[in-house]
């Protein structure tokens, strides 16, 4: 019968391990769905927003191995073993991280959707900072190395100012301790 | 999306021949994705097969004997720009890699994915419209279509499309090798030579075969690339990719000879344009602002601008002359 000469059907359902606001997860997944996909979809983290779902809009970035990143563009399988930090995941507890407490405080949105991603782009950004390749912390190179976050809104003054605050407090220390030593 | 098997296999052998023994009718390596994931996206790639090459090792950047470098291909962009290797070495191919996409974008990109990643021809990601280079045979939409953005050198009757890598410009400024693990072994390809001009194949980006993958890419020491550097015209300020870009290094003898130049262009052709007629021009006489603007003349009297893109010919022009004048510290 012809149904015994049928092939069998490709695998494309992976099982992979990922830790995601330190909490272990182990998933099979379908080879196609993106990260971003899977957290709002199937994990219900809905903190990472799709926006273009095509790399250009920053709304869906997420901390990727402690590096922000598209999850639009992140396969999940080819994340296999990675650790993920979603804005759900920034806070400690009832303690706001520094750049959601300054968000509020300088008022850096109007409608809300692109925060998320505005804030885990915020913190690679910090993160990544290093006077001896950046230079010396301006809003110029904020609005440059923020260009992956697009507000509809143009909260744009407002998310600059936050971002200064927290940029130059975490500089301000490191400054402190370099002196120190 | 169509569904698609995943495999990670151990080595470079292995990739290769992992995706050559798959069978699979479009079988693709997969890096960051921040390209091919998009085109997987908009249909425009329809792989049965991903092969991951992200994860075999190939993420350091070592220094070569003779003070070049070896980067890995599967170095992510964000982390080469910032080597300091790099940066005091070869300082136009941190400042190209800088200035393309975003960050979140370079931090998963991977540097041998950059190089292979498609144009950005609305012709081409849309595939409801004729591209020859997505579907060989069905016509070129730019040509009587929107091509403001298009190339002004090298272009064919089927393709006027123009790769969209920074990095590749800068690379191939700089002379950069390509290496390559094949189903014959390992091979180098120079910069330019890559790349490919469309001619009646513009389904051909590359002179790659099959099965072909990058491993590695290295940087030859060149002393005239420590004072170089990329700059890139756009149309909004960040985030964009180029109009017109330009690569240059420039070496000068004490007393103001040029000893060696390096130009590249970028965003106005097929392939990282390398402008050996400014080069050959430049080399043995002084560095003036005159010289600077008569190369540059010399190079885009090549040009053959499409009816949308004249303003590419003296916008690369004026781009090569500020950007030597500037390396060479004299007035444009």
């Amino acid at each position: 019968m012809a149904l015994h000469h049928r092939e069998a059907a490709p695998v494309t359902q992976v099982e992979i391990d990922l830790t995601i606001n330190g909490e272990n997860h182990q998933l099979v997944v379908d080879t196609r769905i993106s990260l971003l996909d899977l957290l709002r979809e199937r994990l219900g983290l809905t903190g990472a927003k799709k926006g273009c779902d095509h790399g250009q809009c920053g709304a869906c970035t997420v901390l990727l191995d402690g590096r922000r990143a598209n999850a639009c563009l992140a396969l999940a399988v080819a994340h296999d073993g990675s650790e993920v930090t979603t804005i759900e995941g920034l806070a400690t507890g009832d303690q706001l991280h520094p750049l959601q407490e300054a968000f509020i405080e300088h008022d850096a949105f109007q409608c809300g959707y692109c925060t998320p991603g505005q804030i885990c782009s915020a913190a690679g950004f910090i993160d990544e900072l290093d006077e001896a390749v950046d230079g010396p912390l301006s809003d110029d190179l904020i609005r440059e190395r923020m260009s992956g976050n697009i507000c509809r809104c143009g909260a744009y003054p407002n998310i600059v100012s936050a971002i200064r605050e927290v940029a130059s407090a975490r500089s301000g220390a490191a400054e402190r301790v370099g002196g120190a030593a | 999306m169509k569904p698609f098997r995943f495999e990670r296999p151990e080595n470079a052998e292995g990739a290769v021949a992992t995706l050559t023994a798959s069978g699979a009718e479009h079988a693709r390596y997969l890096g960051g994705g921040t390209n091919l994931v998009d085109l997987m996206r908009l249909g425009v790639e329809t792989p049965d097969l991903l092969v991951d090459v992200a994860r075999l090792g190939h993420d350091a950047v070592r220094e070569t004997d003779g003070g070049g470098l070896r980067v890995g291909a599967a170095v992510r962009n964000s982390d080469l720009a910032r080597d300091p290797l790099l940066r005091t070495r070869y300082p136009m191919v941190s400042q190209a890699l800088l200035s393309g996409a975003s960050p979140q974008l370079r931090n998963l990109a991977t540097i041998g994915g950059n190089l292979l990643q498609r144009t950005r021809c609305a012709y081409f990601t849309d595939t409801s419209l004729d591209c020859n280079k997505r579907d060989p045979g069905s016509g070129c939409g730019a040509l009587d279509g929107e091509h403001r953005n298009h190339a002004i050198l090298g272009h064919s009757a089927a393709c006027i499309a123009t790769h969209p890598s920074d990095l590749a410009v800068a690379l191939t400024a700089v002379g950069a090798e390509v290496l390559v693990e094949g189903a014959a072994g390992e091979r180098h390809i120079p910069m330019p030579g890559l790349h490919r001009l469309p001619g009646d194949a513009p389904e051909r980006d590359t002179v790659l075969d099959p099965g072909d993958l990058i491993v590695a890419i290295q940087l030859p020491p060149l002393e005239a690339a420590r004072r170089s550097s990329y700059r890139k015209v756009r149309d909004r300020a960040s985030f964009s990719f180029a109009v017109v870009s330009v690569a240059a290094a420039l070496q000068c003898d004490e007393d103001g000879t040029i000893r060696d130049v390096r130009i590249a262009l970028g965003g106005v052709a097929h392939a990282p344009w390398r402008a050996e007629r400014a080069e050959e021009e430049l080399r043995g006489g002084p560095a003036t602002a005159e010289r600077f603007a008569a190369a540059a003349a010399a190079e885009l009297d090549q040009a053959r601008p499409l009816e949308q893109n004249a303003f590419k010919v003296p916008l690369a022009r004026n781009l090569i002359v500020t950007v030597l004048a500037d390396l060479a510290g004299v007035a444009a």
